[in-house]
């Protein structure tokens, strides 16, 4: 019942302007894609160009075996939600919800029906009577989200639709959200720049950047596995470390990582590391250095560890207590990367992620 | 003036004396104003009022019966109409494009839309004669075909309409930027065509505007005298409008039937202020159901 | 009352393409439509005074002054017109001022009173203080015997100019003193200042560009205005006479090109007004 969307070479000028830059993807029918990244990087451009709310400079989009590139909004059967809901304010809630089935003459009796179901399906059965301006944002946007999903399209698009709540409400509508989901299974397209958002909610993240895909995969795969420096930078907390490639090994400050033959040599490389791959090791061995616990704070069963290389670098680790065997502030202890994540700097040709060989695990 | 109760000495009483003094400015600027606008609108309109009546409110019926004032509020009346009509439809489609396009001159065609207030209405009134009279740019063309525009009805509602022009645009416009595009997107995705998502989704968003933009044109258009003066040509009974008999009342010293039509285009004014203030009121408070 | 050349806001979202065909052809009908219209109803008739009035350079505008009597109708139109706008530039700003702080009995009725100029037809308004203060007048006949005539003199025509344009500085200056938030000038009260250097500092700075915008635009209006002035003034040239009334007389006359001339004259300085005030208008925005 769901269709698949696929995004084929998708690119948007404003003027001079490069607004999408070659965008291209595909959403699994029934599956939530999230498209992610900062403010302008093209992700709201690339939803309003599906829903055909502003036409591509080039490329196509299709709906499973159908192209939408040439048709309007109103013939592409895609649900559209807001981030500031754009709830018709002279309309009460029902008529609201009703409006996608009034366009398209349903006749009344099976469209009051439908506004039921829905307005029970989003927990509003009691306000339908209400008018926008008396609901909550929350509210608001159940009544947005019940609305576009009134006509039965094959595809809903969502814009940021929790970016104008309080954090607890995004929260609820997050999880409530997931649940709708699970329940209708409608091939749902959402951009956020949130990534927690985006990597609870999605079957498949795509990472966005100035206008370009920068990577386009699962959540697991886009967190651990960061293509570029930007999805790595952007995706989870990361600590980042500067140096060079000196015969097969990166310096990262004190820092020698084997494995880095096939890396130019002399090249600037930048590192980035998840503060929970950093280990204080025991046994220290050559890829370690030595750093200064300089602040220390519990996160229940994590110690939240501020550490200070010799090189005067910091990095921000979580490590479990029990790993830390009764290490204290101002000690100095044995620092140990895993699953560091390099890259070369971008005055390079070559701008591709290369794990580095894994390090023995720690006792 | 009663004394503070005071419980530390002096600081008090110079407080209540500063407070007298405020009062008393207070007063003074108050007095100054309502003066002012009683001796200038007031004085003048209960002046009049008086005068009218005085040869008896007889007055009144006498002159509503006459052929010449009836067809001068009949012919103020259909100016009226097609003026609204025409600023209201133009002034809608001008408001969009204004609002909604983006193009090469935009901000001039914003400028021109408040040319009307920078011209007098005589100016206007000349430039029709300027175009449609004697020597006119298009003269020859209309007596060619025997249409009459200068010295009639149409050269009269021309007027009207270009000194109306500006207000249901400058009511629209902020409304609509105000508005937004989101309401008319959402729309659109849901399915509905261009005139569907105009009449149900925008229009009732614009609708308290437009009305007060209407209700101003159609006080200016009853008003209007100097440009309508130039072209009407002064024919009795064919082309003389409310306000230019009593132009020519005057002139011609019907002093009474004069007073008898000002007053009433008074009261209808006076009327449609009210209308004009609540149809304020709602605009402000944004309130449209 | 919205004020005058409100400019279309620069961050307002716009669609950022034509959409296809169809629509395409609508989008373009409807400008098409707009220009067609405001070409033909707007454009046409000042090209045509401009073209008429301007036809020489600036040797027709020598001209224009040099027809008789009208060096002195635009003297009394621009003298009038300046007394008139500072009076109600003061006066008006001081109605805004009691509208929005004072509370008394009767406010609204004022507020009322206030706009009535907005509805009432100009020649009635110009018919009412002719009648008031008339020879025969209620006000006319003692103020005669004191020596004091108003109508058929410049006095007349000031009366009528400054009731015609009472709403406008009133109107413009409103709005700004409502947001203005009386806790800055309660703050001033704690610093030490006094009510009236509270209001110079605090206030005046604030509603500073609604109050010359709107006085520019008084000052638009009447140099322009015809209705209240044609029954107030006696017409006489030199005496009387203003502007408007003037290039009414031409035009009556069959002089239209000098009518043109005089014409284009005043629409060129108010023109340069209504620029001054947009850009007043338009830098209030920014604030």
């Amino acid at each position: 019942m769901s269709m698949p969307i696929v995004v084929e070479q998708l690119t948007k000028r404003f003027g001079g302007f490069v607004a999408v830059d070659d965008v291209s993807f595909t959403a699994r029918a029934g599956s939530i894609t999230a498209l992610l990244g900062p403010s302008g990087s093209g992700k709201s451009t690339v939803l309003r160009m599906i829903a055909g709310l502003e036409q591509p400079t080039t490329g196509r989009i299709w709906m499973g075996e159908e192209e939408l590139t040439a048709k309007t909004p109103q013939e592409r059967g895609v649900g559209f939600v807001f981030q500031h809901y754009a709830l018709f304010r002279h309309m009460t809630v029902a008529q609201n919800v009703e409006f996608g089935l009034r366009v398209r003459k349903e006749e009344k009796g099976s469209r009051k029906e439908r506004v039921e179901e829905l307005l029970e399906l989003v927990q509003l059965s009691h306000f339908s009577k209400r008018y926008p301006d008396q609901l909550s944002g929350g509210q608001r946007q159940r009544v947005a989200l019940a609305r576009a999903l009134a006509p039965r399209p094959q595809v809903l698009l969502l814009d940021e639709p929790f970016g104008a709540l309080d954090a607890k409400v995004r929260q609820d509508l997050r999880r409530w959200l997931d649940e709708l989901h699970r329940e209708l299974g409608v091939t749902s397209l959402l951009v956020t720049h949130d990534q927690e958002e985006a990597l609870e909610l999605a079957n498949q993240v795509v990472v966005m950047h100035e206008g370009r895909v920068e990577q386009a995969g699962a959540p697991s795969e886009v967190y651990d596995d960061p293509a570029t420096p930007f999805v790595a930078g952007f995706v989870g907390s990361a600590n980042v470390l500067h140096g060079y490639v000196d015969r097969g090994h990166v310096h990262l400050g004190a820092f020698r990582l084997p494995g880095a033959d096939h890396l130019d040599e002399g090249a600037a490389a930048t590192a980035y590391v998840r503060p929970h791959d950093i280990r204080v090791a025991a046994d220290p061995d050559d890829a370690a250095a030595t750093a200064t616990i300089e602040r220390m704070a519990t996160l229940g069963w994590l110690a939240r560890l501020t550490l200070r290389l010799a090189g005067g670098e910091v990095l921000v680790a979580h490590v479990p207590h029990d790993e830390l065997a009764g290490a204290e502030e101002g000690d100095e202890v044995w620092v140990d990367l895993r699953n560091p994540k390099a890259f070369l700097r971008p005055d390079h040709a070559a701008d591709e992620a290369d794990t580095l060989a894994e390090e023995p695990a720690t006792a | 003036m009663s004394r503070a109760l005071s419980v530390s000495g002096s600081p008090s009483t110079s407080a209540s004396r500063a407070r007298g003094r405020r009062r008393l400015v207070r007063g003074l600027i108050l007095g100054a104003v309502v003066t002012y606008v009683a001796v200038l609108l007031l004085l003048p309109l209960v002046g009049i009022v008086w005068t009218a009546l005085e040869p008896g409110l007889g007055i009144i019926s006498e002159t509503l019966a006459k052929p010449e004032v009836r067809h001068a509020f009949f012919l103020t009346a259909q100016i009226t109409v097609v003026t609204v009509l025409v600023t209201s439809v133009f002034g809608l489609i001008v408001a969009w494009v204004l609002v909604r396009q983006r193009f090469v001159g935009r901000s001039f065609v914003n400028a021109l839309v408040d040319l009307p207030f920078a011209l007098s209405p005589v100016t206007v009134g000349l430039a029709c004669v300027l175009l449609f009279g004697i020597d006119g740019w298009f003269n020859e063309w209309f007596t060619a075909r025997g249409i009459q525009i200068i010295f009639a009805v149409p050269s009269m509602i021309l007027v009207t309409i270009f000194i109306c022009v500006p207000f249901t645009i400058r009511e629209v416009v902020p409304v609509l930027e105000e508005i937004g595009l989101d309401e008319e997107d959402a729309s659109r995705t849901l399915g509905a065509s261009l005139w569907q998502t105009f009449f149900r989704v925008t229009f009732p968003n614009i609708r308290w505007a437009l009305l007060y933009g209407i209700a101003l044109t159609t006080a200016r258009a009853i008003g209007e005298i100097g440009a309508v003066l130039i072209v009407s040509g002064l024919i009795t009974g064919k082309t003389e409008t409310a306000t230019i008999y009593i132009f020519t009342a005057i002139e011609e010293r019907q002093t009474a039937e004069a007073y008898v039509v000002a007053i009433t285009l008074a009261v209808v004014s006076v009327v449609l202020l009210v209308v004009i203030e609540a149809l304020r009121r709602r605009t402000e408070h944004g309130r449209s159901h | 009352m919205s004020s005058a050349a409100q400019t279309v806001g620069v961050g307002t979202r716009m669609r950022g393409s034509p959409p296809r065909t169809a629509a395409l052809m609508r989008h373009l009908g409807l400008r098409g439509a707009a220009l067609v219209y405001l070409g033909a109803i707007v454009v046409l008739p000042v090209v045509a005074v401009i073209t008429e009035g301007f036809g020489e350079g600036l040797g027709s505008l020598r001209e224009a002054l040099a027809i008789p009597y009208a060096w002195d109708a635009i003297q009394l139109t621009l003298i009038t017109a300046t007394i008139a706008s500072l009076l109600n530039a003061v006066m008006g700003t001081a109605l805004a001022y009691c509208l929005v702080r004072y509370r008394f009995p009767g406010r609204n009725f004022l507020s009322s009173v206030v706009d009535l100029p907005l509805a009432i037809p100009t020649l009635v308004t110009g018919l009412m203080i002719r009648t008031l203060y008339g020879p025969n007048g209620v006000l006319g006949e003692p103020l005669a015997e004191l020596g004091i005539q108003v109508v058929f003199t410049p006095l007349g025509v000031l009366l009528a100019l400054c009731v015609v344009t009472l709403p406008l500085v009133v109107r413009n200056v409103q709005p700004v003193l409502q947001e203005l938030d009386p806790a800055e000038e309660e703050a001033a009260s704690t610093l030490g200042a006094n009510a009236w250097t509270s209001f110079r500092r605090v206030v005046m700075p604030a509603i500073r560009p609604a109050v010359v915008g709107g006085t520019l635009l008084t000052f638009a209006r009447c140099i322009g205005e015809f209705g209240s002035v044609v029954l107030v003034s006696g017409n006489n040239p030199g005496k009387d006479l203003t502007a408007p009334v003037f290039i009414f007389q031409l035009a009556n006359q069959f002089r239209p090109q000098e009518a043109a001339a005089v014409a284009t004259l005043m629409f060129a300085i108010s023109f340069v007004l209504v620029l001054v005030t947009a850009r007043f208008v338009m830098r209030r925005h920014e604030t």
